[in-house]
Order: C-alpha cells, then sequence, then structure tokens
C-alpha cells in the first residue's frame, strides 16, 4: 500500500464489515506501512491519510472505528521528538481526535506517535473532569544514543484495552525498540495517578529497561483504556519469522504478541462497537 | 521585522545528555584541558514580524516543554568562564530551523526564518579553551561557526546579488601550459588531453566556450561521471591467471595485452556472458540505470546500488556519510520508474582508531569513524530505511582518505523497471531547493585531496535534510502508483554534477530545453552557473507529459514537496539549450557532450611480489584466539550497528545480530520486499583488502567470500547478483593501473566461475592524500563486493548460532597453509605458514557453495557460518557463544595434515563453511557434499566452555568479553 490518497476509500470502507483505521501520515512519519499491514492482519480495513488532508478535511475522522499514530521521525523531530506534529495535531485536529476518543475508538501510538500523543496531551489524557494537560516526556535515552533492540517487557493488570489477552500471561515477553528518546518522565504525583489508575499498560523488564525510564515505563493509556502509547513497535511484531530467535523457536502456531494487540482492539470495537458521531 | 532569540535547556531533573555526550567527546580528544561539566542548551534565532509575547507564547507551547524544560526570551545569563555557542554558517543546510519555520508558520500564520545553535557553559576552563575545544570537538568549521559569549545578531544575512553575466573563457589559442592551469585553476579537473578536445571542439564552433558550457563538460566528462579510466583502452604487461580468456583484447607485438574498454572487457563481458547463457532473463537491467535490476518474483523486480562519498567524508564525516546515503537512496528512488528502498548497506575503511599523529588537513579516525556512523545512523533512520549489513576496515593507508561505502536495495512492480523521456515531456524538478551547497563535488570526488582541500572545497561539504528526501519519496510513490497510472515517463535524482549531470543525461537522445531561473532557491545571488551544478541534496528530477503535471502538482501539495518546471525534453538539433532570464546563456550539443571524451591508451604493468618467508615460531593457541577476537577487523560492531534502526518496515527476517541474546555476527541479512510473501532477498557483502598484494586473488576472495555470506543464510547460490565498488590509490602510474587490470580480471573469472552477474558499479579512483610535507598518502587498493541473493523460502533461513549441544561441528572444504595477508599474520608475524596469499579454487569455491546450499535447503543443517578473518576456530568460537552453547574441539582433526595447528585454526583459506550438524544427519550431509573435501571438527556440548586438548579451554564470557571488548566508538 502506498501512500497515494485514496479520495473515497474512507467513506466506502465505512460501508464494509470490516472496522477501519486511519493511519496518519506526514512528513517524516515512517512506519506507516507496518502499521497499516498489522491492522490489516487483525482484520481491519486500514487507510492511511496524510496530515495535510487532515487539516482540510477534519470531519473524515468522524468515519473511522480505529486510529493509528504510527511511528518515525516526524518533521525529523526538530526541537524535541514528536513536538512539531503534536503542535499541529493540537492546533489542528485535537478536538476531532477527542471526539473519536469519547465515540470509543481505540488509538494506538507507537514510538514517535507515543512521543507526539503526550505532547498533544493525549496521554496519559484527562482524570475525572480535570482537563488534559502534558504532564509526561520522552526524553533522550539514558546512553544519550538510538538504540535498536529486542527488550524483555511485563504487561502489569491496567485499563489498557490493546493488551487485554496479555495481561494474564505473566512472564516477560520481548518487543523490538528503535528510539533515541525513549526515557520516560514524569512528576511522583502523576507517576503515582498513572499506578492508582491502572494506566501503566507496558514496563520494562528489571534489568532490560534500555533508556532509563521511570519506573520502567515504556507503554501507558489513559482513563478508557482506549488510547494507548508506547516506545516499543508491536506493529514489527506480527509475525514469528520476525521475532530475532525464531530459527531457534519450534514451530509457532498462535499470534504474536503483537498481532495480539491489534485483534484486540479489532476485537473491541466488534463488541463494545464504536458510536456514530 | 526583528529578530528575537528563544533559549531552552533542560531543567536540572530531566538531566542534559547532550552534555554529557560534549564532555565524553572532549574527553576522548584527550588534547585538552577537560571542563568539569558541560552545561548545553538550544538556541532559536527567530526573524519575523513578531513581539514579545508572541515569541513567550512560542517558546512555551513550541519550543520548550512545560516538564522539562525552561525556555528564556534573549540569553540567561553566563554559567561558567567559558560560555561558547556553535552555530551553522550562513548558508550551511539547518533541517531542524526548517522544521521550526514550517511550525511557527502553522501556529501563527506569519512566515518566519528561523537559524538554530548550541550553547555550551563549559566549567572549570576558560573561554580561550572553550573556544579551542568547541572549534575541534564540537564543531567543524567548515560548516560551524563558534561564537564567544551569546549570538544574538540584529538581523541574519542575506544573498547579495552576483554578477549575473555571461562570461566567456578564452581558451581557444592557449597553448599546452595554459591548458593545463586553466585546467587546474578553475577546478575543471580534465587531462591535456580532454582540454585539447575541448579546444577543438569550440575551435570549430568558431567561439570560445562560455564558462558555463565549460562547466558541464567538465561536469559530464568528470571521472566520477564517465568512469575514464574503467573504460580506457589498456596495455598491460605481466603475468596473466593461467588458462584464463580475456575478451575483447589482443596481444601486441612486443607481447603486451591491449584490452579495449577495460570494464567492458572484464566486469560487464561476465555479466552479459552468463545473461547468453540463460540469465537474461533474470536480469531485467544492468549497468545502464542508477542501480542493477533483477527479478524477484513473478510481479516484483529488486534493484541495488553502492556508491561511496569518500573526499566529503574526509572533510565533514557527519554530513559526508549523511549524504552519502542520502545519494544512494535517491539513486533507488531514481532507477526504472522508481522503486521502493527498503534496506541500507554501510562499510567504512578508516585508519586504526588509536592512530597518534594525524597529518596536517586531516581529522583523527576515531572522530571520523564516530562522525560517519552518527551520519548514517540520523540520515538512514530518519527516512526510515533499515541499515541491515555492513562492516568496517582498518588500515593506516586510509588516514588522508577514509572510505564511505553506501549501499541501497529497492523493490519495484517490473512493469515499473524501464522509463523513457519523451520529446515534450516537461523537466520537472521535485525537492529540494538549489543553494550553493555541493559545487563542484563530481569534479572534485575525482581528485586527489591534499592539506588545502579543506578550505578550495569547503562548498563540496554539506549536510542533508532526510525529511526533505522522505517528503518527497512518499511523493514519488503516490505519482508512480497513481490510480491514473504512473505519472512521469522517465525519473532520475541529481547526483554529482547536479542538474547539469541529470538533465545533460536524460536528455541525451532528446536534447533539452532549460530555464535555469525557475529553480527555487535557497537564497539570492546565485549565478546560472552556480545553479546548473550545484549538487544541493534531495532533488528528483522527472520527464512529465504536459497534460499529467496537474496531477503531479496535486500530489506534491499534500504531500508539502515543492516543485519547479525547468523546460522541456527535445531539441530540433538535440542540443542542450541553457536560458537564463529568457537570455540563451549556453549551447552544446549532446552529441560532443556524452561522445566527445577522447579515448585514453592506459599503460599497466604489473610483477608479482615474492612472499616473506614463513615464521619459525608456533603461537599459543587460546592467546592468539583471543587477541584476533579483539581485533578491530573482527570484533563486535554491535556498537556501530544498534545505532541503525535496522527493523524499521518490518522487513528485516534475518537481523545482523542473531542467538538468543542478540549478539552472534550474523553473516547476512535476509529481507522480505514483498508483504505477505515468504520469498526472501539476503543482502551480503564481501571485503579482502588484507590480501591487496595481488588484487586478483583479493577480488575473488571478497567475491567467494559474499557469496559464502548470502549462502551461509538460506540464499539459493544460482540467484545471486553482485556489485563492484573500486576504491583504488590513483591509476596515473602503470603499477597502480596493472592493480587495476588485476582486480577487474577477478571479477570477470570469478563472476563466471559463480555464475553472480555484476549489475551495477562504481568507482572511486583518486584515494590519495597529499600532505603538507609533501608526502602521498595512498589507500591500499580496496574492491567491495556487495550481493544480493534470492531465498525461496524464508522459514529455511539459517542463522550462525549453535542451537543444540550434542549436535556435530563440520568444517567443509580444504584448509591451505597459504597465511599470507591473513590476520594470524597481523598479530604474530612470526608464525608458522606460507606468506603467499590464499589462493579461491574457482572450481572448488563454486561446487561448495552449491553443495552447502543444497544441505541447507535439505534441511539437514542446525546452523551455518564461514570462516573469514581470523579463521575456523575463531569462527567456531563464534558460533559457540552467539549460541550460548559450548563446544569442545578434537585438535587432531582441526590440524588435519598441517604441521602447524596454529596454521589450521586461523588460515583464511576461501570457500569454507562450518556446519552444525545432528550426528544422524551427517550421512545425509556426506551424500550431499559428494566428492567435496569435509571433517567433523567438534561437538557442541552444554557446558559453556569451548575447548581444543590442552592449547584452548576458555568460558563463552571469557570469549565473548574478548569479541566485544575490540571496537568502542
Amino acid at each position: 500500500m502506498t501512500l497515494a490518497a485514496h479520495p473515497a476509500m474512507p467513506y466506502a470502507a465505512a460501508m464494509s464489515s470490516r472496522p477501519t483505521a486511519l493511519i496518519l501520515t506526514a512528513a517524516g512519519i515512517n512506519c506507516d506501512h507496518e502499521l497499516v499491514e498489522a491492522f490489516e492482519l487483525a482484520g481491519a480495513e486500514a487507510v492511511p491519510v496524510h496530515l495535510t488532508r487532515l487539516i482540510r478535511e477534519p470531519d473524515m475522522i468522524d468515519d473511522f472505528d480505529l486510529i493509528g499514530l504510527p511511528g518515525g521521525f516526524s518533521y525529523g523531530d526538530a526541537i524535541a521528538a514528536g513536538r512539531i506534529l503534536a503542535t499541529m495535531l493540537s492546533g489542528h485536529i485535537i478536538d476531532h481526535l477527542r471526539a473519536a476518543i469519547d465515540r470509543g475508538v481505540p488509538m494506538i501510538a507507537p514510538c514517535n506517535g507515543f512521543q507526539i500523543a503526550v505532547q498533544a496531551g493525549l496521554l496519559p489524557g484527562p482524570w475525572g473532569e480535570a482537563p488534559a494537560r502534558t504532564e509526561a516526556a520522552l526524553l533522550e535515552n539514558d546512553g544519550g544514543r538510538f538504540v535498536d533492540r529486542w527488550v524483555q517487557v511485563e504487561y502489569p493488570r491496567s485499563r489498557c484495552v490493546w493488551t487485554q489477552g496479555l495481561q494474564s500471561a505473566g512472564a516477560a515477553a520481548m518487543l523490538p525498540i528503535a528510539h533515541g528518546e525513549g526515557r520516560f518522565h514524569a512528576s511522583d504525583e502523576t507517576m503515582r495517578r498513572l499506578e492508582d489508575d491502572d494506566r501503566i499498560a507496558v514496563r520494562y523488564a528489571v534489568d532490560d529497561d534500555p533508556n532509563g525510564s521511570r519506573g520502567r515505563v515504556a507503554g501507558i493509556c489513559d482513563h478508557t483504556g482506549l488510547v494507548f502509547g508506547l516506545m516499543p513497535h508491536p506493529e514489527r511484531y506480527v509475525s514469528w519469522k520476525q521475532h530475532p530467535m525464531w530459527t531457534r523457536l519450534d514451530e509457532q502456531c498462535d499470534d504474536t504478541p503483537g498481532l495480539q494487540m491489534f485483534h484486540a482492539a479489532v476485537a473491541h470495537v466488534q463488541s463494545a462497537g464504536v458510536t456514530a458521531p | 521585522m526583528s529578530l528575537h532569540r528563544v533559549e531552552v535547556r533542560p531543567r536540572a531533573e530531566s538531566g542534559d545528555p547532550r552534555g554529557r555526550a560534549a564532555l565524553a567527546a572532549i574527553k576522548s580528544s584527550g588534547q585538552f584541558p577537560c571542563p568539569s561539566r558541560v552545561d548545553t542548551a538550544s538556541v532559536y534565532l527567530i526573524e519575523g514580524d513578531f513581539d514579545d509575547t508572541l515569541v513567550q507564547q512560542i517558546a512555551d507551547a513550541l519550543l520548550s516543554h512545560p516538564v522539562t524544560d525552561e525556555a528564556v526570551i534573549g540569553s540567561s545569563s553566563p554559567r561558567s568562564e567559558a560560555l561558547i555557542e556553535v552555530h551553522p554558517l550562513p548558508g550551511v543546510m539547518d533541517p531542524d530551523a526548517d522544521a521550526v519555520e514550517v511550525a511557527i508558520e502553522s501556529m501563527t500564520g506569519k512566515t518566519v526564518k528561523v537559524r538554530t545553535g548550541c550553547r555550551y557553559d563549559m566549567h572549570g576552563i576558560d573561554e580561550d579553551a572553550g573556544v579551542r575545544i568547541a572549534s575541534s570537538c564540537l564543531a567543524n568549521p567548515l560548516i560551524h561557526d563558534v561564537h564567544r559569549g551569546p549570538e544574538h545578531p540584529d538581523t541574519f544575512p542575506i544573498g547579495h546579488a552576483h554578477d549575473m553575466s555571461v562570461h566567456e573563457v578564452p581558451m581557444i589559442d592557449l597553448d599546452d601550459a595554459d591548458l593545463t592551469t586553466l585546467s587546474r585553476d578553475t577546478h575543471l579537473f580534465l587531462s591535456l588531453d580532454e582540454m585539447r578536445a575541448v579546444q577543438a571542439h569550440f575551435r570549430g564552433r568558431g567561439s570560445e566556450p562560455r564558462d558555463i558550457e565549460l562547466e558541464t563538460l567538465a561536469q559530464t566528462w568528470s571521472e566520477h561521471c564517465v568512469h575514464k579510466t574503467l573504460k580506457a583502452t589498456v596495455e598491460y604487461q605481466g603475468d596473466l591467471p593461467v588458462g584464463k580468456s580475456i575478451p575483447d583484447s589482443e596481444r601486441l607485438p612486443d607481447g603486451r595485452l591491449r584490452i579495449n574498454n577495460l570494464l567492458k572487457s572484464t566486469v560487464a563481458a561476465a555479466t552479459h556472458q552468463l545473461m547468453d547463457e540463460g540469465l537474461s532473463s533474470w536480469c531485467l537491467s544492468v549497468f545502464v540505470d542508477n542501480a542493477g535490476i533483477v527479478g524477484f518474483d513473478e510481479d516484483h523486480a529488486v534493484c541495488f546500488k553502492v556508491e561511496t562519498h569518500n573526499h566529503p567524508s574526509a572533510l565533514e564525516p557527519y554530513g559526508g556519510a549523511a549524504t552519502g546515503i542520502g545519494g544512494c537512496i535517491r539513486d533507488i528512488i531514481g532507477t526504472g520508474l522508481a522503486a521502493q528502498p527498503i534496506a541500507a548497506t554501510d562499510v567504512f575503511c578508516v585508519a586504526p582508531l588509536e592512530t597518534e599523529t594525524v597529518p596536517e588537513g586531516c581529522l583523527s579516525p576515531r572522530r571520523i569513524l564516530s562522525q560517519v556512523v552518527r551520519g548514517v545512523r540520523d540520515y538512514g533512520n530518519r527516512v526510515g530505511i533499515p541499515t541491515v549489513d555492513g562492516t568496517v576496515w582498518f588500515d593506516a593507508g586510509y588516514i588522508g582518505n577514509p572510505l564511505v561505502f553506501c549501499g541501497c536495495v529497492g523493490v519495484m512492480p517490473r512493469d515499473r523497471t524501464h522509463g523513457d523521456p519523451q520529446a515534450g515531456d516537461h523537466i520537472i524538478v521535485m525537492g529540494g531547493r538549489t543553494g550553493r551547497d555541493g559545487i563542484h563535488g563530481a569534479t572534485f570526488s575525482s581528485a586527489e585531496l591534499t592539506d588545502t582541500h579543506a578550505d578550495e572545497f569547503s562548498h563540496a561539504v554539506q549536510i542533508g535534510n532526510p525529511i526533505t528526501e522522505k517528503k518527497t519519496l512518499d511523493a514519488i510513490m503516490a505519482a508512480r502508483d497513481h490510480e491514473d497510472g504512473c505519472l512521469y515517463s522517465a525519473i532520475t535524482d541529481c547526483g554529482a554534477g547536479g542538474f547539469s549531470s541529470a538533465v545533460g543525461e536524460m536528455g541525451e537522445h532528446l536534447g533539452a530545453d532549460v530555464h535555469l531561473d525557475r529553480a527555487p532557491l535557497k537564497y539570492e545571488g546565485l549565478t546560472p552557473t552556480e545553479i546548473w551544478i550545484s549538487e544541493a541534496q534531495e532533488r528528483m528530477v522527472l520527464a512529465v507529459s504536459p497534460e499529467r503535471i496537474k496531477a503531479l502538482v496535486a500530489v506534491c501539495a499534500e504531500h508539502e514537496v515543492e516543485w519547479c518546471d525547468l523546460g522541456v525534453f527535445g531539441t530540433p538539433d538535440r542540443e542542450l539549450v541553457l536560458h537564463y532570464a529568457g537570455e540563451e546563456i549556453g549551447r552544446l550539443s549532446m552529441d560532443f557532450m556524452h561522445g566527445g571524451v577522447p579515448d585514453r591508451v592506459r599503460e599497466a604493468t604489473w610483477t608479482s611480489t615474492e612472499p616473506e618467508p614463513a615464521g619459525t615460531r608456533e603461537p599459543d593457541i587460546a592467546v592468539t584466539l583471543h587477541a584476533l577476537l579483539a581485533h578491530p577487523n573482527i570484533a563486535s560492531k554491535q556498537d556501530i550497528v544498534q545505532q541503525y534502526d535496522h527493523e524499521v518496515q518490518g522487513r528485516t527476517m534475518v537481523k545482523p545480530f542473531v542467538g538468543p541474546s542478540g549478539i552472534g555476527p550474523g553473516d547476512a541479512a535476509v529481507m522480505t520486499p514483498v508483504r505477505g510473501s515468504d520469498r526472501g532477498l539476503a543482502i551480503g557483502t564481501g571485503l579482502a583488502t588484507g590480501w591487496c598484494e595481488d588484487p586478483y586473488l583479493m577480488v575473488l576472495a571478497a567475491l567467494d567470500e559474499c557469496v559464502r555470506n548470502l549462502v551461509c543464510v538460506g540464499a539459493d547460490p544460482g540467484r545471486i547478483a553482485v556489485l563492484d565498488n573500486y576504491c583504488w590509490p590513483g591509476c596515473e602510474n602503470p603499477e597502480r593501473m596493472g592493480q587495476l587490470v588485476r582486480a577487474s580480471l577477478g571479477c570477470y573469472h570469478g563472476g563466471l566461475a559463480y555464475r553472480t552477474p555484476f549489475i551495477s558499479g562504481k568507482d572511486s579512483l583518486n584515494n590519495q592524500f597529499t600532505t603538507d610535507t609533501g608526502e602521498t598518502i595512498r589507500i591500499p587498493p580496496t574492491l567491495l563486493i556487495s550481493g544480493f541473493g534470492i531465498v525461496g523460502d524464508i522459514s529455511r533461513c539459517l542463522t550462525m548460532d549453535a542451537k543444540s549441544a550434542g549436535n556435530m561441528l563440520v568444517l567443509v572444504g580444504d584448509t591451505t597453509a597459504a597465511v599470507g595477508g591473513s590476520h594470524l599474520v597481523r598479530i604474530a608475524s612470526d608464525s608458522p605458514g606460507s606468506r603467499e596469499l590464499p589462493v579461491t579454487d574457482l572450481q572448488a569455491g563454486p561446487a561448495t557453495a552449491k553443495a552447502v546450499a543444497l544441505a541447507l535447503a535439505g534441511g539437514i543443517v542446525r546452523s551455518a557460518h564461514d570462516p573469514s578473518e581470523g579463521g575456523a576456530l575463531l569462527a567456531a568460537a563464534e558460533m559457540a557463544f552467539a549460541g550460548e552453547i559450548g563446544l569442545v574441539i578434537d585438535a587432531e582433526a582441526m590440524r588435519g595434515d598441517h604441521e602447524s595447528l596454529a596454521v589450521a585454526c586461523f588460515a583464511e583459506t576461501p570457500s569454507r563453511y562450518l556446519l552444525e550438524v545432528d550426528p544422524s544427519d551427517i550421512p545425509a550431509l556426506e551424500k550431499t557434499l559428494g566428492d567435496i573435501r569435509y571433517s567433523v571438527i567438534g561437538r557442541f556440548q552444554s557446558e559453556p566452555r569451548v575447548t581444543m586438548g590442552d592449547v584452548l579451554n576458555s568460558s563463552l564470557d571469557e570469549l565473548r568479553a574478548s569479541w566485544q571488548s575490540g571496537l568502542t566508538i
């Protein structure tokens, strides 16, 4: 699938039985192809839409059942990773995104998407009545370098709809990371509230924290459990052959943990449903 | 209009990794009083029609993070005696500033100009020391200004208008001496013969050349663009490989061999012979396009190109390497009707990192390597191309002239592999703006470096903007796969020579009518000639029929990509006609541009050198093994590779590092170019610079190594295509020309023997550095073989990490006693073994590759690894610690019929494989190998040690530690 515009597609897709996923693309976004593939493998119809078009036609967002903010280096990560795209979203389409969440639309934001989501105030999101604000950050890795490797992660009990199936698994599993600014940072107060409200969805395993994150936080969700941001790349782990050790694994029949996340969100949409605007 | 300054620094609790990195860089340079601490802040200079409240708003909402940063309007008070700032020079690409401009304009609706910089408060040193440190550790004077104190000008410098008038260059009446001077002083770098040809042409025309005409010829005729040397006729004196033919050559009366067009008679000849023998349906495009193309599956083709960017990387390693990979990615986008880049490779050759004395005009090897890695990382990662394969080679000869090879692989639909511009098509340029940066890159890269080049050629150095490239790539993919069909009839990239080469090549058979004043500029003041030859990055040239321009423009708008209409392809007399502001400023016939280069006859001689006598002292096996594991050529490159995103796009099925803890050195990477398909593409390299004593054997070994790397992960040896990248220490003298002939013959005979067509290549022949004292430092002759091969089904892929205790370790192939050029001799010069270079057996090598591939496909091999640098024992140890499984080696089986055990362990004989096999599968393996020699040399064990009789007993942790200690950057 290329980034070509698909003028009629969202509307047509909305008619079909498969849930539709909006994949945001923009200058420097570069993990959109694999995110599209992950949603498609999970039974959704994924449509990449460029930011310029979304700003022109924000109402288009109302037609989708799922949303993906892909990874990459949006606008070159100038100033700080995800900062400029977050400013663009806040300035132009944030209300439509919030409305989508209110409709029950699950949203996944890996890597750069996570960096964008926290700066746009989508994560950790509102606390009760208090309006959402920027209260977390993803800072330069402790090592001061970009790192690409696979890390052990845990899925604590949380309200995140994307990791429901994985929380019971208990044992640490692997996910790929590839980032230079992934060190999760928040105030003691925010950290406590995240814990108390079950919003910490992914943690790096003890001794396998690649960036020095507070509380080994690798991913969090908002109060609805719908919006899920994480530094690892589940969309790069939808086939067992993407696992770094697959040549020594026995034949695997079930879905990879990465693909399970997308299945969970698609299933959530199909059962709980997404209300029309 | 006013110019505001905003300073953003991390709050104390957020930490300052940039400050720590700066401190580390200063420490590692070891030549300065080290500050006790370095605090950094980002500086934004914003020129626009704003009041302070708006600036405050921008600072709070855009430039700083409420939780982690503090922003100051203006400048905060000094925190130390040494307050130094580093800012890019005016005109130097500043990608962050471009992005900030976009953001501010979207926020405020006002247009702004932004520049960025970095503030360093260095504690515990004085300002002068701070300036010296900044200038040599934190900045490069070629692209940066170093300021004392906060930089806050009243306004940005603006480009001042140049004299736009066109000059005639009097040359018709010049004598040879003056022609030579003219060529050098105006950086044409044309030989006297070529200057004479140019002179004759303009005498014929009856008027002096205009400067832009002369420049166009210099660009088009540069070594970089036409490979004059490799295409020359060669008269070769010296031994020839026994029993091997050379096409299109004849014996001269005096016994010398005359080879017409060296490249055509060797590298290309192998390919065309193989195509005649059945590979023609697989090789879809060879040597003609920006990359070579072969078939992948029924609907798709894959292409591969490897470029070098040596000279720019010598002067400004970060920008040089970044624009190197950027240019190679554009080659792939500019292949056929555009391919999607899916993987990148990189190979670096630098001087040993501990080198202490560095000649005037050179950067330290450590700085070059770390900056080159950063450059590839920042550009490749941002464009989203996984860097999946590469290596680093160290040799003192690279001190003044490091080598930076950047490769890129792409995938495309089979119906998009060829493009042809049509008469009447418009010349559409997409992507970056044109600036003064990168002028004379093509001619510069064809010249030798001297200690004054940093000053003379600073304009050839540039910084890229990967996001511009990514946007352009996205737009071009959308235009290629447009619902109305491909929106253009041909595409190429703007590389060396800029517009002059791109338009000149596309218009070769049509002519082109060009209006240079239509090109969008980064800043005012460029002369028409500068616009024409600027090598500013991230520009693609497309041929678009008039009725499709509208649709293309819409695609550009959606992807925020700038474009311009430079003119039209097709003129009555197939001429290149250049206009500026309505006035004709240049006119050349395409025939003379592309056919006027005088043929050259080059002398080449070769005398084989007598090998040194063998040493006599048998080295300690364990000590030697650990020393070899830690040799920088062999040691783990994890420090480098982990900085590359080698998994973006989610196609990397066999990754650079393998095994349970992800530290094993994979032989090659395997990608899945087509989503949803299990058909794979293995990507690997071979380099045997250590054997440059005889470039013929060097090339055969490199090719053999490349094939082994690909076969070890599961590639079909019958479907491997390769690329040649020559980097030579100059070719003016007959001996070095003779080495070039030997290497080319290696490509010919090797390519035929292994049935691996060469599909693309590149040469960089003037890699030598002349110091201020007049000494010339030459690189060793270097020829990189890059290859990719089809993997029928990736579920058959293997990795090199040992899989289970109880399995046998089998060494396939013969080990000879020749250890010339080996790493054993490098670290233990008095060890036994003949100093002859190992000879690649052109019968056994391909046969073994085929048999091993059969064994892998038959599923009787659990892991496979190729013993090359360091030899069989070292490769066996790698398999063990990569798999976290112990290994007992049978010393006598390892020794075979060798007198010296060390020779048997560490010889680098080509065409050998190490295979892990279940004992019950040994008979099946023997059957598959037929008459190919093999021996069972060990058995994997659960105890985590590698032992061999009483000469080796090391824990896996010890071996791994040695291997991981050898190279840190």
